[in-house]
């Protein structure tokens, strides 16, 4: 479904990524795990085209999308949830969300969507008129994942999701994120510091160290990697 | 205290503050998105009125009914300024985007100078009367020494185009979009928000209201020449600061109180300082609330 090839990514001359690849198949769940600075956010951003590769290439559904606009990256099914979710303070949970269907016409289609997202994420339908700025931190990561499922992703990119949050939020939330690989037949790419949660959940996993992949194997694999061990899961 | 006198200051407080308006709605508008103070944006309101003295004064010629030409004039005048202003973001402002902001500025005023002096070089430097083109409306016969048909005009006019952009931005797709690009225009960009569209809209929706703001004011006074730009637009940025820059209500709401500390300055006080009560007013304003009467802290992104 995507694949990365060799890219390599600068903020002025300063280079980020080094030569990154990374193949994600349809309907599978992908992580990327890294430490804090290692070029993570970056890759997600050169997907999205935000941060374009000066090099290498990024080819979705047989499209070659490294240099496209970022509109039309989201036009064609992949949409970021960013780090620090970034949710809009001052417009409305419901307007949060409608930002999410931006490019989609079927009005029909946009009411059931939301309908889903608030059965996933019940709490937000009771705070649909208050200001997104004034949710919690759990509640606008749930917000922020909505709103992205909003826009009928093919292929989702999740930025840290777990960050800054109460281990039973994370856990509701990784287990909607399985729900959604299930039921919508998403594809995930999860990034996160979070190592043992992220390979608990992926199928296969990506080790990323100072902008190079340094492993890539099954996350049951990686799991059982001594190094991996050593260095992300703290055992 | 001579109500009457009171009454009259009151409205012509209101008619200075629709015409801040209406320019400073431009200024916070660009601001909200691209965090550019858009100094050339008075001379779009400059721009407006003069296209509406060409037009108005070549169709005069074809004894058309004066209102109908003040409508097609006004027309033109807001497709010229919206082309100029649109323009002008692509090529002032738009190859500057992502650099700093203060190259943007000198850009800004940089454009500012090129449209006077090119308006200055194409018209006149002197005063050109503007036609007589609004009748007196015989509704206002009664009030007519406190509301003029012109004020009228430009009091309804205001309201309309307040209600219309009141709607646009609250409740339309591209509305929301213009503000949640305002709040992070890179998670806009994430969802799939075209800025450079968001842009153009803004520049479309800033021009066209500033250029009727100039068409109003030149038929009420009756002249005008190509400085009004200047200053109109150093007072309805204030007005915007007034109310927070970024904010629409607050550009609105500032605009009226400086429309109304200006004529209730010059009337009770003295009409030698018009121009000093602005910047007073501002000086005051900030010192106690700094990001403006609505205007809300810089809030701090990623
Ligand atoms: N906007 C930026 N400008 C300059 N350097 C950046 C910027 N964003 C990230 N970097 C640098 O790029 C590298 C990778 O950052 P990032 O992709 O955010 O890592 P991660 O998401 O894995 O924590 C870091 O060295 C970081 O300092
Ligand atoms: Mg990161």
């Amino acid at each position: 479904m995507l694949k990365i090839e060799n890219i390599q990514t600068f903020y002025g001359n300063i280079q980020a990524l080094q030569d990154v690849s990374i193949e994600i198949n349809d309907g599978e769940i992908i992580t990327l795990i890294g430490a804090n600075g290692a070029g993570k956010s970056t890759t997600l951003m050169s997907i999205s085209g935000l941060e374009p590769a000066r090099h290498g290439k990024i080819i979705f559904e047989g499209q070659d999308i490294t240099h496209m606009d970022p509109d039309r990256i989201v036009q064609l099914g992949i949409i970021q949830v960013p780090e620090g979710r970034r949710i809009f303070p001052f417009l409305t949970v419901n307007e949060n969300l409608d930002m999410g269907a931006f490019l989609r016409n079927d009005k029909d289609g946009i009411k059931k969507d939301i309908e889903y997202v608030y059965s996933l994420f019940p709490l937000l339908k009771e705070r649909r008129n208050q200001q997104g700025g004034t949710l919690s931190g759990g509640e606008q990561q749930m917000l922020a994942i909505s709103r992205a499922l909003m826009g009928k992703p093919k292929l989702l990119l999740l930025d840290e999701p777990s960050l800054g949050l109460a281990p039973i939020i994370v856990q509701q939330i990784m287990a909607i994120i399985k729900k959604i690989n299930i039921e919508q037949k998403t594809t995930i790419f999860l990034v996160e510091q979070n190592a043992n949660l992220a390979l608990k959940l992926a199928d296969r996993g990506y080790v990323m160290e100072t902008g190079r992949i340094t492993l890539s194997d099954t996350a049951k694999n990686l799991r059982e990697n001594d190094d991996v061990r050593k260095a992300y899961l703290g055992i | 205290m001579d109500l009457l006198y009171f009454f009259e200051l009151f409205v012509g407080g209101m008619i200075r503050g629709s015409i801040y308006a209406l320019i400073a709605l431009g200024y916070t508008m660009v601001y909200g998105i691209i965090k550019l103070i858009n100094f050339a944006h008075g001379e779009i309101y400059m721009i407006g009125a003069f296209t509406a003295l060409i037009f108005a004064s070549v169709l005069s010629f074809t004894g058309m009914n004066p209102i109908l030409i003040f409508i097609i004039a006004s027309i033109l005048a807001i497709s010229f300024s919206v082309g100029y202003g649109v323009t002008m973001e692509k090529i002032a402002y738009k190859p500057l985007r992502g650099s700093q902001r203060l190259s943007a500025l000198i850009s800004a005023i940089g454009m500012s100078m090129f449209l006077q002096n090119y308006v200055l070089l194409a018209q006149t430097s002197d005063f050109l009367p503007f036609p007589e083109l609004v009748p007196d409306f015989k509704f206002l016969e009664p009030i007519k020494y406190l509301i003029s048909s012109t004020s009228f005009l430009i009091l309804i006019t205001t309201a309309i185009v307040m209600i219309f952009l009141t709607y646009l931005i609250k409740f339309t797709r591209t509305g929301k979009a213009m503000r949640a690009t305002s709040q992070d225009a890179r998670m806009a960009q994430l969802l799939g928000i075209n800025i450079s569209k968001i842009i153009t809209i803004t520049f479309v929706i800033g021009s066209a209201t500033a250029a009727l703001g100039g068409v109003l004011i030149s038929t009420h006074i009756g002249q005008l020449n190509f400085y009004i730009g200047f200053i109109a637009g150093i007072k309805a940025f204030v007005a915007a600061v007034l109310g927070g820059i970024g904010s629409i209500p607050g550009a609105v709401l500032g605009s009226f109180v400086l429309g109304w500390t200006e004529s209730f300055g010059t009337g009770y006080i003295s009409s030698d300082y018009e121009d000093v009560f602005a910047f007073l007013f501002l000086i005051i304003i900030l010192i106690f609330r700094p990001s403006g009467i609505l205007g809300r802290p810089e809030n701090n992104k990623v």
